[in-house]
């Protein structure tokens, strides 16, 4: 009795009663974690938006103002050549980037979608202690793809209910002991040799940052920070 | 280079169809919505990605290497650590430049713990990947508290290299 009043109480305020079906009471032995999914003609804008994009904001202003400095200064050096030269290379650059960036969004978006909030914020939460530190870090080191996909998907890690100390924790694992970065730029560049002994030394680093971002945090914010 | 880039796209493109096949066995309409997201999510986000990749050739020019090689300098203790962490946070551009900028200062003569607090600097907090790239994905706050949280960790490496004395 109680769940099925749970459900008419949310139906209520979703303003999703034309959902309102048989299968819905079924569903209700797990938790009801987000939205019913919305019907496929029902607009974007009537639900909730997950995730607030920004606007552009002061640092996107402040590298377009940085940028334009650098392209005149380019100019004054080197002439409309050397702009041309740097454009061409980098809008390459951009073109082979883009697929990923979108593969990047989407997976990101795949796993908001997929992994259970509940589950997360256990295993992920502010109460995970250093398993959630541990799991975020092993995550980070094995992610595939670069800065496209690690950002995306710990964007959608914090929507889905993970807290700041394991995100920091996947985030610098990705970027310290990933090894993407590693295989592709820095054992070429750096050899065997340092590139070995600069991951075994940055082991242990991502517990330790998100724990002192669990540390920092909860005085920061103690009575559990801005949503 | 090519074969990496294969393999980078292939690992990505497969993990998107694996995800997107377990939510499409949540329904249809859950995949549809999640890919409409991560697609408006990519239409968002295009555009400073664009500012961030075409533009940062321009940066990276006018910060020419050899500014922050000379920066890293040779072996110099705490103090030569200290100028290695600002020089990775201020090193423009790519993971080509920032290795490369490394591997010249090692064979310049900077110490192997400056290097590393250095790479490691970078790879944690470097300027411009922080507004170009962390900031469109992940909310603001979040990104300047994990880079402010990073600060101790190239001098703590730092430190380990020299204890262990490696590379």
């Amino acid at each position: 009795m109680a769940p099925l009043f749970r459900l008419r109480t949310l139906a209520a305020g979703t303003k999703q009663d034309q959902d309102f079906s048989p299968a819905r009471f079924i569903a209700l032995s797990e938790p009801l974690l987000k939205d019913p999914a919305p019907a496929d003609e029902l607009a974007e804008a009537e639900r909730a938006p997950r995730r607030k994009r920004k606007p552009v904001g002061w640092s996107m202003i402040f590298i377009g103002v940085l940028v334009a400095i650098s392209a005149t200064l380019v100019y004054r050096r080197d002439g409309i050549g050397g702009v041309l030269d740097i454009l061409t290379h980098d809008l390459a650059l951009f073109g082979g980037i883009l697929p990923r960036v979108l593969a990047g969004c989407l997976l990101g978006a795949f796993i908001a979608e997929i992994l259970p909030h509940e589950k997360v914020s256990r295993s992920l939460g502010p109460t995970s202690g250093l398993k959630g530190l541990l799991i975020g870090t092993a995550f980070g080191a094995i992610l595939p793809g670069g800065p496209f996909t690690a950002y995306p998907v710990a964007a959608a890690l914090l929507t889905v209910g993970a807290d700041f100390g394991a995100t920091i924790a996947m985030v610098v694992s990705w970027t310290l002991i990933g090894y993407g970065r590693a295989v592709a730029w820095e054992l070429p560049i750096l050899g065997t040799d340092f590139t070995m002994w600069r991951a075994i030394i940055s082991l242990p680093i991502p517990v330790l940052a998100g724990a002192l971002g669990r540390f920092v945090y909860v005085r920061m914010y103690p009575k559990g920070g801005p949503s | 280079m090519t074969m990496s880039a294969l393999i980078i796209d292939f690992t990505l493109w497969g993990s998107v169809l694996v995800l997107g096949f377990i939510a499409f066995q949540r329904g249809r309409v859950v995949v549809i919505s999640a890919a409409r997201e991560g697609a408006m999510d990519f239409i968002h986000i295009v555009p400073r990605i664009a500012l961030g990749v075409i533009g940062s050739g321009y940066i990276a020019a006018v910060i020419p290497p050899e500014v922050i090689t000379g920066w890293l300098g040779p072996d110099s203790g705490w103090l030569g650590v200290l100028t290695a962490v600002i020089a990775g946070a201020a090193t423009p551009g790519g993971p080509v430049v920032g290795f490369s900028i490394g591997a010249v200062a090692l064979k310049v003569g900077g110490g192997p713990p400056q290097v590393i607090a250095y790479v490691i600097a970078w790879a944690l907090f470097a300027f411009q990947r922080l507004i170009l790239w962390e900031i469109p994905f992940m909310p603001a706050r979040f990104v300047w508290f994990r880079a402010a949280v990073s600060l101790p960790f190239p001098f703590l490496a730092a430190a380990l290299a020299m204890a262990i004395g490696k590379p």
